[in-house]
């Protein structure tokens, strides 16, 4: 069965590509890219000319809640929501009921991939036991099982000792670990970010440097160790100065920022709704020079990836006292839209370059199939509507939770439609994409 | 009414916050609170302006003398009040602060004076009730009735807010006194100094308008009026400062260290008090504190804001 993806502005800065080219897909392969192929017996797909095809978006920071918490998201909604923001893969964490500590979890989650058939899951494996931060997990049997990376997010790895030794171990199979980077005696019983708006509001403080510690702390470990490090959400502007520093020295050290931190800034906890739990997160927003950095490092290369840290919560775990509600936030049915309008529209990176931070590091970084549209590799490929005037309907989202501060947003940028190994899993009827 | 205001009415249902109002509602409260405070000098001590209305008292931390001035005054306005004190454990393993208004909300009262332990549960409340929320302090974001009733206390006695020198001294990091009344202040126009240890000096206060120095001396220079704010003793603990008597030593309000201040200066404190701690029993016992005053006036304040919120009556009536 082959499919010819015919018009439209191929991007895939893996192999140098951005112009006019067709797209011929076998099965679930990429058979080739060029100019003018013949239909040759493919079933041609016409793609308006200002439509974007470009590998598979991936997010490499989601938290899908099963097992455990399935009434915030299951492995379906989130994979749906997924797909329906573009992403053709997800990495989600380990931080489900029970920990994501072994071979059982890992192959549970599979199988719910596997049955739900829409994006491709890739599991994060724990670093500890129950993320405890006190035995290493089984972090070969993990592998065995599937897990791409390790990480204890939700915290940081409890001690400097057990980063080191998990980094050492996980070396062996140059597995990156994943750090949520966060000194917890600064960040203590905090709940926003330190500064004017959280003081005026009575909120307690979370200072930068709470994040930036860990960064520091993970980029000496990386160098002692040799070991790939990948820091989560990056939220503060001494954090870029840490991993900018890191690889200057050549530390093996990548970097993710989540759409929100590039969005918004902490005057949101007080306008235009004050104490809108939605604008709880950890890391939290940051001020505006916090905000200006991460915009600073998306441009300069500093920053390797956007992903989207997707944190369901129920509604009535979030209808409460700002203190009280859980952190975090939907993303993966915003991320594409925040970053065209926030990152292309605004002219501060190409395109080519938005698909490297969504695409191709990702997948670089995490060491799976994906984040080219080179003849032979999946056929994972999204079509992106740059132009698309999207408004945010977050009861609409396809994920079990609607937990945003972007709802009613209209932006600039949406997606066409999502293909995972040939198959289309989302159209985007919106997008003039009809015979997909 | 004594002067007719330049306004009759608030403009929200709800009193969450200082922050949400406007120099003429704040005048607009002070002058209420004046007619109101003739109440109190009455033989029968009671309007019936509140006639027919509901007032529940949704108090979730402890509290005596915030309680007790607004049941006063709700039963001097003759509203029907009730009041629900539920402890901190019980909403544990409770229904939510969502639930627990709802249910309220569904007896129909026309006010919730909610007294809360976090910030914001005024705003939460505000957005699923319809009867009027009165934040009677939520964490540590605001108490805006003991701000208007500082306001009142400094207005009764100078004859004016704006252009006086306030300090403010205490832990202002943890303060919902403080932050309604660097609000109400700078609003009025009052030039406000804020004091403390470093350690308890919020982030961005320079933001809020106020000059803030961790030398005391510095900040009562020729003050107008002095704020003590209580320091918790669990603080200690925290490491915000290392002894109950070095704090005293370094920031305590002393008969001494108020020679620098005016010579009519107001010493005033939210209460309740730690003697030989934040202020020497001399300085709250001397001719210079209000500090029962500012009890006093508490009532007549809240009577403003109640009747001012509940609303529906025409001014002659409660006068």
């Amino acid at each position: 069965m082959k499919k010819l993806l015919k018009g439209g502005r191929v991007v895939d800065p893996r192999n140098g590509l951005d112009g006019a080219f067709d797209v011929l897909i076998d099965g679930d392969r990429i058979a080739r890219v060029g100019r003018d192929l013949p239909a040759d017996g493919a079933t041609v797909v016409e793609i308006p000319a200002d439509l974007v095809i470009c590998p598979g978006l991936i997010d490499m920071h989601v938290h899908l809640r099963e097992p455990g918490q399935e009434h915030k998201e299951t492995v379906a909604t989130g994979t749906a929501a997924a797909v329906a923001g573009g992403f053709t893969a997800v990495a989600c964490m380990p931080n489900t009921i029970p920990v994501n500590d072994s071979a059982n979890v890992t192959t549970l989650i599979l199988s719910k991939a596997a049955a739900a058939g829409l994006a491709r899951v890739y599991p994060i494996g724990a670093v500890s036991k129950g993320s405890k931060g006190e035995l290493l997990a089984d972090i070969a049997e993990l592998r065995q099982a599937g897990c791409v990376a390790i990480s204890d997010d939700g915290h940081p790895v409890a001690t400097a000792l057990l980063m080191r030794r998990a980094l050492e171990y996980a070396g062996m199979f140059d597995m990156p670990l994943i750090e949520h980077c966060e000194d917890p005696t600064l960040k203590g019983d905090g709940v926003a970010h330190e500064g004017f708006h959280a003081s005026s509001l009575g909120l307690r403080g979370i200072p930068g440097a709470a994040e930036a510690l860990g960064v520091e702390r993970g980029v000496l470990l990386a160098e002692l160790t040799g070991s790939r490090l990948h820091i989560a959400h990056m939220s503060a502007r001494a954090s870029i100065r840490g991993v900018r520093k890191g690889k200057e020295a050549g530390v093996r050290v990548t970097c993710e920022v989540a759409p929100h931190h590039f969005t918004l800034t902490d005057e949101a906890l007080q306008s235009p709704t004050a104490y809108d739990t939605n604008t709880k997160m950890n890391p939290p927003l940051r001020e505006a020079a916090d905000r200006d950095a991460m915009l600073a490092g998306i441009a300069d290369g500093t920053v390797d990836a956007i992903a989207t840290d997707h944190a369901p919560h129920h509604y009535d775990e979030k209808q409460v006292e700002f203190d009280r509600a859980p952190f975090g936030i939907v993303g993966l049915e915003t991320a594409v839209s925040l970053t065209f309008d926030r990152l292309l529209h605004t002219g501060l990176v190409r395109l080519p370059r938005i698909v490297e931070l969504l695409s191709a590091n990702p997948a670089h970084i995490l060491k799976i199939p994906g984040g080219t549209l080179s003849e032979g590799a999946v056929a994972d490929i999204t079509i992106l509507a740059p132009e698309l005037k999207v408004r945010v309907h977050a009861r609409s989202f396809r994920s079990r939770s609607k937990n945003t501060p972007f709802d009613g947003w209209e932006l600039r940028g949406g997606v066409a439609a999502t293909i995972v190994g040939g198959r289309t899993v989302f159209a985007n009827a919106e997008a003039g994409l009809t015979t997909l | 009414m004594s002067d007719a205001p330049a306004l009759t009415a608030l403009r929200c249902k709800d009193l969450l916050g200082i922050a949400d109002l406007s120099a003429a509602e704040i005048t607009l409260i002070l002058d209420t609170a004046e007619a109101m405070k003739e109440v109190a000098t009455r033989p029968i001590k009671k309007v019936p302006a509140l006639r027919g209305k509901t007032v529940v008292n949704l108090f979730f931390e402890p509290s005596t003398r915030t309680r007790t001035s607004f049941e006063i005054a709700e039963k001097r306005l003759s509203a029907d009040t009730l009041n629900i004190a539920i402890g901190s454990s019980s909403v544990v393993k409770g229904e939510t602060l969502a639930d627990t208004a709802l249910n309220l909300e569904a007896m129909a009262p026309d006010m919730i004076v909610l007294r809360h332990s976090s910030s914001g549960a005024g705003h939460l409340l505000s957005r699923i009730c319809r009867s009027g929320i009165i934040n009677a302090g939520d964490g540590t974001h605001e108490h805006p009735t003991q701000a208007l009733l500082d306001a009142f206390t400094i207005r009764e006695r100078k004859g004016r807010l704006s252009g006086l020198k306030v300090a403010i001294i205490g832990d202002l990091q943890h303060s919902r006194v403080l932050r309604s009344n660097i609000q109400l202040l700078t609003k009025m126009g009052a030039d406000v100094w804020v004091s403390g240890p470093p350690t308890l000096i919020p982030a961005g206060m320079r933001d809020f308008g106020v000059t803030a120095t961790p030398n005391v001396d510095e900040a009562i220079d020729g003050a107008d009026v002095i704020m003590l704010l209580r320091i918790q003793l669990e603080r200690m603990e925290g490491a915000y400062f290392p002894s109950l008597r070095e704090y005293f030593n370094v920031f305590g309000m002393t008969e001494n260290r108020l020679r620098l201040a005016r010579p009519d200066v107001m010493i005033m404190h939210p209460g309740p008090m730690n003697r030989g701690v934040e202020i020497a029993s001399e300085v709250a016992d001397g001719p210079y504190s209000v500090i029962l005053e500012q009890v006093a006036n508490g009532v007549a304040v809240r009577m403003a804001v109640l009747y001012l919120l509940a609303g529906g009556v025409d001014h002659e009536e409660a006068a």
